[in-house]
């Protein structure tokens, strides 16, 4: 018997076993929790997978197949230019962490073969902070302001985390590999105002289907675009399959038949069958992305190898995401369109921790952050729900700053690449930043924008 | 024929693997396919982004999960 190998299973399963045995089913408390937990999760199976995931996951796989990493990657060589080096690494997170593993061999690369400590750090906080999904997700379910305040943040600070990890160090001897890096080979180009009108295309798709009805007042730009949303869509849609059929090599006549279905399907859908409003526009969304992932799947090239990175994310993130909301919602309750959340944490205990905007409060939202893991996107339902039940804005973004770049397996990890001192010094900054960052923020936004 | 696939241990490495494990298997060649999941020895190969795949010591190919077919090419087949 393996016992090195075994004892975590032992382990998990012990634990699992005390979990079902002392189940609290009759406690009227945990019986509310289970409610609106699964509450939470219909909640986003019906506002957020169909419209705004699914259009994520394939802006997200695209950008993995057709932006070149190589061209990226000559930026954060040991040969590049600093300034230049800290601001690519502070942003190239988007472009670089296809696979979120990916990010710490580039860590250890970049340190020790490419730019060094710096530009290393950078990127090391900067690429899980600004991953489109999560911005994406944020921006839809928090709210834009914070949507926007944690990718700025996240590149702001990390720029000068990266500074202050290079200046904190800068005595020591950094030890460069001779080795040269072994580049990824450079793809054949596209003209890059194409990518970016194709990628303008779907993140069109992306927002105006989401284009969330406004609060209050009846006239004004904001209600003008809601009442439309779905032609503009519509409209950026067929810019889409344009730029689809003209530069992406995919046949005129599939398109014509997706759009046909889709037309059809609209028709129905907001005219003839008796479908609540709300809901109208997910049958021919639907038809739309299925008949675009017929098209791409059964294809070898570029476009197939796109489908292939979407559809790798989805596997990924979709059960992962299930998790987070079934976990967030059995402890803080279903807080969604104004009810009061019952979960199995009491309201007044998250208020007393993380709400305000104090030093202490910012502070403990960062250090949680810090150590605990959070699996791709479940920040966002959990922050969701802690909101909901009284954590002020400053430590939300706080949370979200420190939360995603760090957690105890991943310390664990970085300090076998960089050593003890610095991986103390790198968390450390982390949770400094995101506390200030918070309190910032939280002094001038304190109210919340959420849905 | 040592055919090493670097990788920190997500599923895109292991795919790779398992690709190399079905070339050599189809190829009948005499190779042996390694994992190396350490990143500090990654980064001693000279590669920054995973999944990768060296070949008697010399990196191959670099951020790509390739094929059966693609790696029985690249090891001669």
């Amino acid at each position: 018997m393996n016992w090195k190998q075994e004892w975590k299973i032992a382990a998990w399963l012990l634990g699992a076993f005390l979990v079902c045995f002392y189940l609290p089913v009759h406690s009227e408390r945990f019986q509310t929790a289970v409610i609106e937990s699964l509450q939470l999760v219909r909640w986003y199976a019906q506002e957020h997978v169909i419209l705004c995931l699914v259009p994520a996951f394939f802006i997200a796989g695209a950008v993995g197949v057709f932006v070149s990493q190589a061209s990226v990657m000559k930026y954060l060589g040991p040969l590049a230019n600093r300034a230049i080096a800290y601001g690519v690494a502070a942003v190239s997170g988007t472009i670089l962490a296809v696979c979120s593993c990916t990010i710490l061999p580039l860590f250890s690369g970049i340190y020790r073969m490419g730019a060094g400590l710096g530009p290393a750090s950078t990127f090391l906080y900067s690429g899980p902070a600004i991953n489109i999904l999560a911005i994406i997700l944020t921006a839809r379910i928090l709210g834009p302001q914070l949507g926007i305040a944690r990718a700025v943040g996240a590149i702001v600070f990390s720029i000068i985390i990266g500074l202050s990890m290079s200046w904190l160090f800068r005595k020591e001897e950094k030890e460069r590999s001779v080795a040269a890096a072994a580049m990824p080979e450079p793809e054949a180009g596209r003209p890059l105002w194409q990518t970016i009108l194709f990628f303008a295309s779907m993140i069109g798709i992306l927002v105006f289907a989401n284009w969330g009805a406004p609060r209050g007042e009846e006239a004004g730009l904001w209600h003008a675009i809601w009442s439309a949303k779905w032609i503009i869509t519509g409209a950026f849609a067929i810019g889409f399959a344009l730029i689809l059929m003209l530069w992406y090599n995919i046949g005129w006549i599939r398109l014509s038949v997706v759009a046909l279905l889709v037309a059809i399907s609209a028709w129905l859908s907001f005219g003839v069958l008796p479908i609540a409003d709300k809901f109208q526009p997910l049958l021919p969304f639907s038809v739309g992305v299925l008949g675009l992932s017929t098209i791409l799947s059964i294809r070898d090239d570029e476009e197939g190898e796109w489908f292939s990175q979407s559809w790798f994310y989805c596997k990924q993130i979709l059960p992962l995401l299930l998790i987070g909301v079934v976990i967030a919602g059995l402890l803080l309750g279903d807080a969604t369109e104004g009810k009061e959340g019952t979960g199995i944490i009491p309201n007044e205990w998250v208020e007393g921790a993380v709400g305000g905007n104090s030093l202490l409060s910012n502070f403990l939202a960062s250090l949680a952050g810090a150590f605990m893991y959070f699996a791709t996107l479940t920040e966002v339902p959990i922050l969701q729900n802690l909101i909901a039940s009284g954590m002020g804005q400053g430590p939300a973004l706080a949370l979200l700053l420190a939360g995603p770049a760090l957690s105890l397996p991943n310390m664990l990890v970085i300090h076998s690449v960089i050593g003890t001192k610095k991986t103390v010094a790198f968390v450390s900054l982390v949770v400094i930043m995101a506390t200030i960052s918070g309190l910032i923020y939280g002094a001038l936004f304190p109210t919340p924008a959420i849905q | 024929m040592l055919i090493q696939v670097l990788g920190p241990g997500c599923k895109k490495c292991q795919t790779l693997k398992e690709n190399a494990d079905a070339a050599v298997a189809d190829l009948g060649v005499d190779a042996t396919v390694e994992k190396v999941e350490d990143i500090v020895k990654i980064t001693s190969f000279g590669v920054m982004m995973t999944p990768a795949i060296v070949v008697d010591g010399e990196v191959k190919s670099v951020g790509k999960v390739l094929s059966p077919d693609e790696i029985k090419s690249l090891i001669g087949g």
